[in-house]
């Protein structure tokens, strides 16, 4: 098993006839994922790779049962195209786009809550790679290939991260049940709390790998969840033990801005609260292995 | 995006904020002109550059003839100002805001953020203001006061009274605050700023509440719905290396050290940085070369990285998903013949199109040094490095 997406889950893609969104639904149905079809207004009743093309996401919806929306949205534009996909009855949007106003995260986050339970979207990214589930669906911008199906779950925030991470497993035979990219922004879809607890649910994942980086309280709030909650062993890496305090890396939410926000704090919190952590980037791989066949022996 | 005190106190006085009067001068003479234009019989002469800290650095003085207005500000402009806040470079003083000197009885801290736990907007008082909050949090936490704002209503009249109370505001001061309050909420929710910031907020002699100072990021996200804000940008306070490189799609900080890094992602650039502080060496920066990345914005990075005298090696990293390793290798040989380089550049590649990415730098003819992983490509750049230094 996996989570978010499977084989059998209907995908669209908001903004397919854009270059890089045409590019990026080509490379997922050439990997078996299932896109029925892409939203772009103005275009519908018009065909892409095969698939028709929509005005809305609710068209999209009735006419094909699509469960979840790929979103490749320019920035001025992506709140807005969240929002109807939410409005829609999607039920997993990821949101690829770098560049999203932190306000209408805000907005977005609050319009989600609308919704009851049983029929509320979840959002992941923006500004992430996406999700993979091996072998049988990905929607995002990751390299398919360096990935092997197998019983380890993946969640972290940057893109490039998790693929080292996949492939220092793949060299080592350990395979990804999902792979995850929350995104870097200060506002987020979804906590790597939210995906903890969907892995810990997963019957088809044995432990999670978690990739975390300077700034912001989520990888606090996870290590709170893992200590409290969780019986499934997490490995982790922080990134960002060189960064200086201040300064923003790249991603809009590497900022460290706060007390605990360092690589350092992070990795006292989440060793405290049991985490076996990475002690390199390049040590994900291993520490993983060392986990696994720890949980064997006992 | 940050801007300047005057600028920030010219916006929230639009929104309703008071600030003491005052005026911009950008020579000695206008500094010394604008003081008798203002009247009255002493001035706060302030640098304007994107940093706190300008008191303690020699930035501010309170002047009392239009004489000492003048000299005060001819010893600054053009100055690099270091403050606790900025590198050993400084920033350059351009700009001199000259204002009415204020009869001060008590300083208030004010601030507004995004808080990223609750995922709103978070406003931080304190009746002990003037010094930095940081400070603040440390040497007096009790009284720091936070408050969240709902979104969906924005910031309630009860809400500001609770706060103003709080502070031990009294009589006319709880509206006065309370119309503070609102105009920098709304401030910062119309313009999408990412900080408001007023330090000191001060009680004067009268009892009044003015904002003494004040300090305003914005969201660069939001800079396209914000034309009035991006107008604002002044280049001579960026780090010309960081402005550059980011014109060209490329997010770069420079650093101490003298490994130069190219990377993909800020994840793992930031990941590469650690892996060489592990192997013994020193990032000269963090560089992001983005998305798509073609040939032509690769040697774009290389220039970036060379622009800095300090880098002796360079480490070339390259996970690629939305990238290509072909394009990528073309880039780095491109940059190899341009550029002229002499210097060791450690290279390694993996993910989309890795064949042909290795295969362009392995046929390439140029002493490049080939990396299977990022461990193995961290080493060879530290033992490369140490061989020069050596």
């Amino acid at each position: 098993m996996t989570i978010l997406i499977d084989e059998n889950t209907p995908i669209i893609v908001q903004g397919m006839s854009g270059r890089i969104g045409q590019f990026h639904a080509a490379d997922m149905i050439r990997h078996g994922t299932r896109v029925v079809g892409g939203v772009t207004p103005g275009k519908g009743g018009e065909t892409l790779l095969d698939r028709p093309l929509f005005n809305t996401v609710r068209e999209a919806v009735e006419a094909t049962g699509a469960e979840a929306s790929l979103v490749f949205v320019p920035p001025p534009f992506a709140a807005d195209a969240i929002m109807e996909a939410a409005d829609a009855g999607i039920r997993t949007a990821v949101c690829v786009t770098d560049g999203i106003p932190a306000q209408d995260m805000m907005r977005i986050k609050r319009f989600l809550k609308r919704y009851p339970a049983e029929r509320k979207m979840r959002l992941i990214g923006p500004n992430c790679a996406g999700v993979i589930s091996p072998g049988k669906s990905f929607m995002g911008i990751m390299p398919p290939h360096i990935y092997m199906p197998g019983r380890i779950g993946i969640v972290g925030r940057s893109g490039t991260l998790g693929y080292e991470a996949a492939a220092q497993m793949n060299d080592l035979g350990i395979g990804v049940s999902t792979s995850v990219g929350i995104g870097g922004d200060p506002i987020n879809g979804s906590s790597f709390r939210d995906i903890l607890e969907l892995f810990e649910a997963d019957p088809g994942t044995d432990a999670v790998m978690m990739i975390g980086e300077i700034g912001g309280p989520q990888e606090a709030e996870a290590a709170e969840y893992v200590r409290t909650r969780m019986k499934k062993p997490v490995v982790a890496y922080i990134a960002g033990l060189s960064a200086p305090k201040g300064r923003k890396m790249g991603h809009a939410g590497a900022i460290i801005s706060a007390f605990g926000e360092s690589a350092q704090e992070k990795v006292e919190i989440l060793s405290a609260a049991g985490i076996t952590i990475s002690p390199t980037p390049s040590a994900m791989g291993e520490t993983m292995a060392r986990v696994l066949a720890g949980r064997v022996a006992a | 995006m940050d801007i300047h005190e005057y600028q920030a106190k010219e916006i929230l006085s639009r929104f309703g904020v008071p600030v003491p009067r005052g005026g911009l001068a950008y020579s000695p003479e206008q500094a010394g002109y604008r003081a008798r234009e203002l009247g009255g019989s002493a001035w706060v002469v302030k640098a304007q550059i994107h940093s706190g800290g300008r008191g303690a650095a020699g930035g501010v003085k309170l002047c009392r003839t239009d004489e000492e207005v003048r000299d005060f500000a001819a010893t600054l402009f053009g100055r690099q100002l270091v403050t606790k806040q900025t590198d050993a470079n400084g920033k350059g003083v351009y700009r001199i805001w000259v204002e009415g000197a204020s009869d001060i009885a008590q300083e208030l801290y004010l601030g507004f953020v995004l808080d990223r736990k609750s995922e709103r907007i978070m406003i931080v008082a304190s009746a002990h203001g003037g010094m930095e909050i940081e400070d603040l949090a440390v040497s007096d936490p009790a009284s720091l006061r936070r408050m969240v704002v709902d979104p969906a209503v924005g910031l309630a009249e009860y809400q500001a009274r609770e706060l103003a109370f709080a502070l031990g505001l009294r009589g006319g001061q709880i509206a006065q605050m309370v119309t503070i309050l609102r105009a920098c909420y709304r401030a910062y929710r119309d313009l999408d700023a990412t900080m408001v910031e007023i330090n000191p907020l001060v009680i004067t002699g009268k009892g009044d509440l003015v904002a003494l100072d004040a300090k305003m990021s914005f969201d660069t996200n939001a800079l396209f719905r914000r034309p009035e804000i991006a107008e604002l940008r002044d280049r001579s306070q960026e780090d010309p290396r960081e402005s550059a490189a980011g014109d060209h799609g490329l997010s770069y900080v420079g650093l101490d050290g003298d490994i130069g890094c190219i990377i993909n992602g800020a994840g793992l650039a930031m990941a590469s940085m650690d892996m060489i502080k592990l192997a013994g060496g020193e990032p000269a920066n963090f560089l992001d070369i983005g998305g798509g990345a073609s040939p032509e914005r690769v040697v774009r990075a290389f220039r970036t990285v060379l622009a800095d005298r300090n880098v002796l090696v360079i480490l070339v990293n390259i996970f690629a998903g939305i990238n290509r390793c072909d394009w990528v290798a073309e880039g780095v040989v491109q940059a190899y013949r341009e550029l002229g380089l002499t210097l060791p550049v450690v290279v390694r590649l993996a993910g989309t199109n890795v064949e042909e990415g290795r295969r362009i730098v392995d046929t390439s003819g140029l002493p490049l040094i080939s990396a299977d992983t990022l461990a193995d490509a961290a080493a060879k750049a530290v033992a490369a490095r140490n061989r020069i230094a050596a």
